[in-house]
């Protein structure tokens, strides 16, 4: 790697063109270039300006469960196709398309693991897959998540990020809204906490239902979280959005979300709020 | 008759309604006896309803569903109910009309009725946002939905909204939370709840008053996680292809039926439920003391175990794992 640039000043734009993508990206935090595995190493937040790029499933579950302590449950659910849908290309193909891509049967990857020693159920929803949309796999394998906490009174995690409900699968979709946020009605008579984590970007049918229902919810900062997408709202009201809007920040603001927790305090910070409320 | 804005499958039938009428002024004008052909006109008229009623696409459902002179929730309440008393407010900000709420009997049995509220004119509309409400009015309708759980009472809820309102405000006092709270709390309100779909089912608002032990739609009622208009511009990329979305999206009454989500479908009168209020009150008022009825013997224990497998049973999947072994 003789090319590599001896000197710490971080490369520019214009420099990117020579480089190969695998080796470096750019913030769109602070448009500066970085080093993909200085990135990784600092969970995929920029370390000039704070930026956190959108990670998947399988590093959620990595960077908040114990190593070694995550297991896997409901891998195998797959998405029916109950209105044989149609529109530019067929449901199932899309589905098909997007198992290739993610290498998920759908858009959540869900178990049971320990927070330091602490058992916890943990669904952590994936964006790379239709978008995080919320058909039944996703509403079953939240609300499955959520029966595994009841039965074994841990507590329950879900990591979201989603474009709202699966269009796709009709008014089922808009159902699993009812299902989830059922599931955690009776999590919450029974005492056991649950901690939503809100991440960039969580909109539509996820947030009116089990995105904003925790005892405690905590976003990432700058993460995008509504309940109508910001095209729609415009296209309503018929003017500009203020700056800011629809961001976690201005969530925080609003009271809404509880907490913005960076991600590289995550895991101490759920360990410590479950602490507080099971010990 | 009051002036009916058109729908292109309405021309044939306010063709003959506008027969009859001018036959009816010639008659009284002229004194001919006119009964035979009245008679004749009506009886097409019946049919021509009746079968055009009976085969309307799903976009022209969605057109019945949002029409101007269809019956709103007020309108059902004046005339499903007695010793109406609305209620307002949410008592933290301010009183949302676009959702009503109130103490009502349904056949002498005092019930809490929680409802979207479309306005008729602009003037009404300017009050009611159309029937998009923002996070007071669902705050309100819990309230609501609480006090009748306080002393015992069964909740019914009238659906009919495009939607909650995507706007400024909305957002920031928390539409998402308040509809997501809604839905949690209703899974566990200890009261029998029954929903009546009586027009627009429009996603998330429609849900956020219905999480209910039975849902019933009217005939020509939709319910949709998306209105065809916004899933067209998303999957189709343009609006125009709502009627290729309409059908695609399985929203009609008959629909959410065989897709096990409605309970029951309410039959509209001939011509749609705009052409004869009464009529469908009645019809609504029947299917709501039957199934209040049968909640009602249910234990508190067992009405909730059975809404929750209601919903638990909601979705369509296989487990890849459990067919091998
Ligand atoms: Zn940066």
């Amino acid at each position: 790697m003789a090319w590599f640039r001896k000197d710490k000043k971080p490369l520019k734009a214009e420099d990117r063109r020579d480089l190969p993508g695998d080796v470096f990206e750019k913030c769109n935090g602070c448009g500066e270039i970085l080093y993909s595995e200085k990135l990784a190493q600092n969970l995929e937040v920029c370390p000039t300006c704070g930026h956190h790029f959108r990670i998947n499933a399988e590093q959620y579950v990595a960077l908040l469960m114990d190593e070694g302590s995550f297991e896997e449950i409901d891998a195998g659910l797959r998405s029916g196709d109950p209105l044989s849908f149609k529109d530019l290309k067929p449901y199932t193909e899309r589905l098909r398309a997007a198992e290739k891509k993610v290498g998920r049967l759908d858009a959540v990857l869900s178990g049971v693991g320990t927070v330091d020693g602490l058992p916890v159920a943990l669904a952590v929803m994936d964006f790379r897959f239709i978008g995080g949309s919320m058909g039944s796999v996703v509403g079953e394998k939240i609300a499955r998540a959520g029966r595994i906490a009841l039965e074994k009174k841990t507590p329950l995690i879900v990591v979201n990020a989603s474009g709202g409900a699966r269009m796709q699968e009709g008014v089922i979709s808009l159902m699993q809204m009812a299902k989830t946020s059922g599931v955690l009605a009776r999590l919450h008579e029974a005492g056991l906490p649950y901690i939503s984590i809100i991440t960039d970007p969580t909109t539509g049918g996820v947030t009116a239902s089990h995105a904003m229902l925790g005892d405690v919810n905590i976003a990432e900062p700058k993460a995008l979280i509504g309940f109508a997408g910001p095209r729609v709202i415009e296209e309503t009201i018929r003017q500009e959005l203020p700056e800011g809007f629809q961001r976690a920040e201005f969530l925080l603001e609003h009271g809404m979300v509880d907490r913005i927790v960076d991600r590289r305090d995550l895991k101490l910070m759920v360990s410590r709020l479950l602490h507080h409320m099971t010990d | 008759m009051a002036a009916s804005p058109r729908l292109e499958f309405e021309k044939d039938i306010l063709e003959i309604q506008g027969q009859i009428q001018k036959l009816v002024e010639m008659a009284e004008e002229s004194g001919f006896d006119v009964t035979e052909q009245l008679e004749d006109l009506r009886t097409k008229l019946e049919t021509l309803k009746e079968d055009t009623y009976k085969n309307l696409t799903p976009i022209e459902q969605v057109q019945v569903a949002r029409h101007p002179r269809r019956p709103y929730t007020l309108d059902h309440i004046e005339r499903v109910f007695t010793d109406w008393i609305e209620l307002h407010g949410d008592r933290a900000f301010r009183d949302d009309e676009a959702i009503v709420a109130g103490w009502a009997r349904l056949d002498g049995q005092s019930v809490m009725v929680v409802g979207h509220q479309k306005g008729r004119d602009i003037k009404e509309n300017l009050r009611r946002n159309f029937g998009m409400a923002h996070p007071e009015g669902y705050r309100k309708a819990l309230r609501f939905m609480r006090q009748a759980e306080k002393f015992g009472r069964p909740v019914i809820t009238f659906i009919d909204t495009p939607g909650a309102y995507p706007g400024i405000g909305s957002e920031e006092r928390g539409i998402s939370e308040a509809i997501a709270f809604n839905l949690r709390e209703m899974t566990h309100l200890r009261v029998p709840l029954i929903s009546v779909v009586i027009g627009e089912g429009g996603s998330g608002g429609a849900l956020g008053i219905g999480v209910t032990d039975r849902i019933l739609m009217l005939e020509h009622s939709i319910y949709s996680v998306i209105s065809p208009e916004g899933c067209a511009a998303i999957l189709w990329r343009s609006a125009e292809h709502r009627e290729k979305a309409a059908t695609a999206l399985r929203l009609t009454s008959k629909d959410l039926l065989s897709l096990g989500i409605a309970d029951e479908i309410i039959q509209e009168p001939p011509g749609g439920a705009h052409s004869d209020w009464d009529g469908t009150a009645s019809s609504i008022q029947e299917a709501l003391v039957r199934h209040l009825k049968e909640l009602c013997k249910l234990s508190t224990g067992k009405l909730l175990k059975a809404r929750w497998n209601k919903y638990d049973a909601i979705g369509e999947w296989s487990d890849t794992e459990a067919e091998g072994s």
